[in-house]
């Protein structure tokens, strides 16, 4: 998949993004190192989600490239599985789970072409590692948000992709499910795979993340989470409404 | 083929064909667009008359079905403007398009075919007397024929792109992402409600093939659990409203594009109304279930709590629970009815005990707290 002569598997390059005239983002910079685990972190309206939307292709850069493994693509196919806000998708479609996270495999199948039994088996080994194997016939329009935030996840695992990225996958989830979804993002970084991720809770960034992009429309700075996520950056990023970690924890979530 | 037949195949097929891709609009919460696409094509299909001057030319359909799309297209860039809602903006490029439409037929269309009633109700009971014939041969009623093809392209178009069309429907982003590009399947899927549009108002009508559209898929997602499942069910529901409908303008002597979409509506109210899951009627039982249970759990702990006290001679008894919950004496029947219907408790000679089922259970409640009634 793509050159693995790159020691990163995305790089960010002056990228810079408006809806209308109004930029979202401007001139960032950010590369993505391989089989770590990346927060993006910053204030609502920083360009966070639109970040991640632009490395997928999903919306236009006024100016700038990605490059996914060192290569320049309109859109990447197969190297990127994605896992969007759950708010974004028609929950009251008429389908179970296991058909669900069968749509993970529809890119891999193309046009016409229908699943079978090895995309439902490998959508069924996908729940297996999220927890919701006793589940398999349950209608979507059923599940809690928890649950709905693990299919998410399941649907991205069956596309086995080198390269996992989350849009805020913690947002409004029970507590089983954030350590569920924690683990298996361990598990995946472990095994080589890049995870990058949106991601509110400032509390809980050094212990989940191993890298950090601090974001506020421009690139505060990006790095380490030992290295760059300290207060001076947090207040920049924040425009000094942000409570200091150690002194404030429960009022530091943004 | 008898006038009758003609007529009842022509209404199932149509029914059939408006079904399919009635299912993805009712899925994409877009019916009101089949609205807005059923009138907005008028002008379409009138210019392509006056070129053509044949009312059977398929240049009609295609003109149709290009009005449908440019619909589609303006009614998105207007609520993209975010100047207006999408429902204003529905609202605002149907009636500019049919209004268009009205004048265009007013104008150069008039002592020919076209006339608005036709378009409007259309012209069912008149179909057997529009009939095919190629070479000399009568392969029967034209509006079978186009109605069939077009039932065909639609069954053909949801078989083959199933997935694509369920995806880009659940999430279009992620379709996208994966190559399959959600934006074609759209506009695939608006191509096709045109095209049914034009080719059923032949026979029901611009305003009732909304009906056909919409209630048929609507009353099967109340009842199916699977886009196939629904597919389905939009076909049966759709052929059981068109054989009502046109049996009961037969027998009435009334419209029959009225019949059979007043049959669809009736046919919506009463699965709405007994369909086993989340159907009207037994949300009301379940309701009602629940309230019993609750109040049953209510008199259990009552009893725990006065049972082998001295007061529980006077507050153990049936009369006292009207006394003291408040409750009404029918209502405290039930309550004690269903609780020993539960095992919990029974009736001894008007004085009510808990059995060991009824005060595990209360022990149980008075440990975890106030119960709640759940919704």
């Amino acid at each position: 998949m793509g050159d693995f002569a790159s020691e990163w598997a995305i790089e960010v390059e002056d990228l810079t993004v408006a809806y209308a005239d109004d930029p979202v983002l401007w001139d960032v910079d950010v590369k993505v190192p391989r089989a770590k685990k990346m927060a993006i972190v910053g204030p609502n309206g920083a360009g966070k989600s639109t970040l991640i939307k632009a490395i997928l292709g999903l919306v236009p850069a006024v100016a700038g490239e990605v490059r996914v493994f060192g290569q320049a693509l309109r859109r990447p196919r197969g190297e990127i599985a994605y896992v969007p806000q759950r708010a974004s998708l028609a929950w009251d479609f008429p389908t179970d789970v296991e058909d669900f996270v069968t749509m993970g495999t529809y890119g891999q199948l193309g046009w016409w072409r229908r699943p079978g039994p090895a995309q439902r088996e490998a959508a069924r080994r996908a729940l297996i590692q999220v927890g919701m194997q006793d589940l398999l016939t349950r209608p979507i329009a059923e599940l809690s948000g928890g649950q709905q935030q693990r299919i998410l996840l399941a649907r991205a695992l069956v596309q086995e992709a080198p390269i996992l990225i989350l849009d805020e996958p913690f947002q409004g989830v029970d507590a089983p499910t954030e350590r569920a979804i924690v683990g298996v993002l361990n598990q995946l970084a472990a095994a080589g795979k890049t995870v990058l991720a949106v991601h509110h809770d400032l509390q809980t960034v050094a212990e989940y993340f191993d890298w950090v992009a601090l974001l506020n429309v421009r690139l505060i700075n990006a790095g380490q989470v030992a290295r760059v996520f300290n207060e001076e950056n947090l207040r920049v990023t924040f425009g000094g409404r942000v409570g200091v970690l150690a002194e404030r924890p429960a009022a530091a979530r943004v | 083929m008898s006038a009758d037949l003609a007529i009842v195949a022509v209404a199932v097929v149509t029914a059939l064909a408006a079904a399919l891709p009635g299912a993805v609009l009712v899925l994409r919460r877009l019916a009101l667009v089949s609205d807005a696409i059923s009138h907005a094509i008028l002008p379409g299909i009138v210019l392509a008359f006056f070129v053509t001057r044949d009312l059977n030319s398929p240049w009609l359909l295609l003109a149709a079905a290009a009005t449908g799309l440019l619909t589609v297209v303006l009614i998105e860039t207007v609520s993209r403007s975010g100047l207006v809602g999408e429902d204003a903006a529905i609202g605002l490029v149907f009636s500019a398009l049919f209004s268009l439409g009205v004048i265009l037929v007013s104008k150069g269309a008039a002592g020919v075919h076209l006339d608005t009633d036709a378009v409007l109700l259309g012209q069912l009971a008149l179909v057997p007397f529009d009939e095919l014939v190629v070479g000399g041969v009568n392969l029967g009623p034209r509006a079978l024929w186009s109605m069939g093809i077009i039932l065909l392209v639609n069954g053909a178009v949801v078989v083959f792109s199933y997935k694509e069309l369920k995806l880009a429907i659940v999430d279009s982003g992620q379709a996208k992402l994966l190559g399959l590009s959600p934006t074609f399947v759209h506009y695939a899927a608006m191509a096709l409600v045109s095209v049914t549009a034009v080719g059923a108002f032949q026979a029901v009508g611009s305003i009732l093939v909304v009906a056909l559209m919409v209630a048929p898929p609507a009353t099967a997602y109340l009842v199916a659990r699977r886009f196939s499942a629904m597919l389905w069910a939009s076909a049966g529901f759709a052929v059981t409203a068109s054989l009502a409908g046109v049996a009961v303008a037969f027998a009435a002597d009334v419209s029959i594009a009225g019949a059979m979409a007043t049959a669809a509506g009736v046919q919506f109210v009463g699965v709405f109304l007994l369909t086993p899951r989340g159907g009207l009627l037994a949300q009301m039982r379940r309701r009602q279930r629940q309230r019993l249970e609750f109040a049953a759990r209510m008199l259990v702990v009552h009893l725990a709590h006065h049972e082998g006290r001295p007061e529980a001679e006077v507050e153990n008894r049936p009369e006292a629970l009207h006394r003291h919950l408040k409750w009404s004496s029918h209502f405290v029947q039930r309550v004690v009815r269903h609780a020993s219907v539960q095992g919990l408790a029974r009736n001894a000679g008007g004085l009510l005990e808990l059995t060991e089922v009824g005060r595990h259970l209360a022990h149980q409640l008075i440990a975890e707290g106030p119960p709640r009634p759940r919704r």
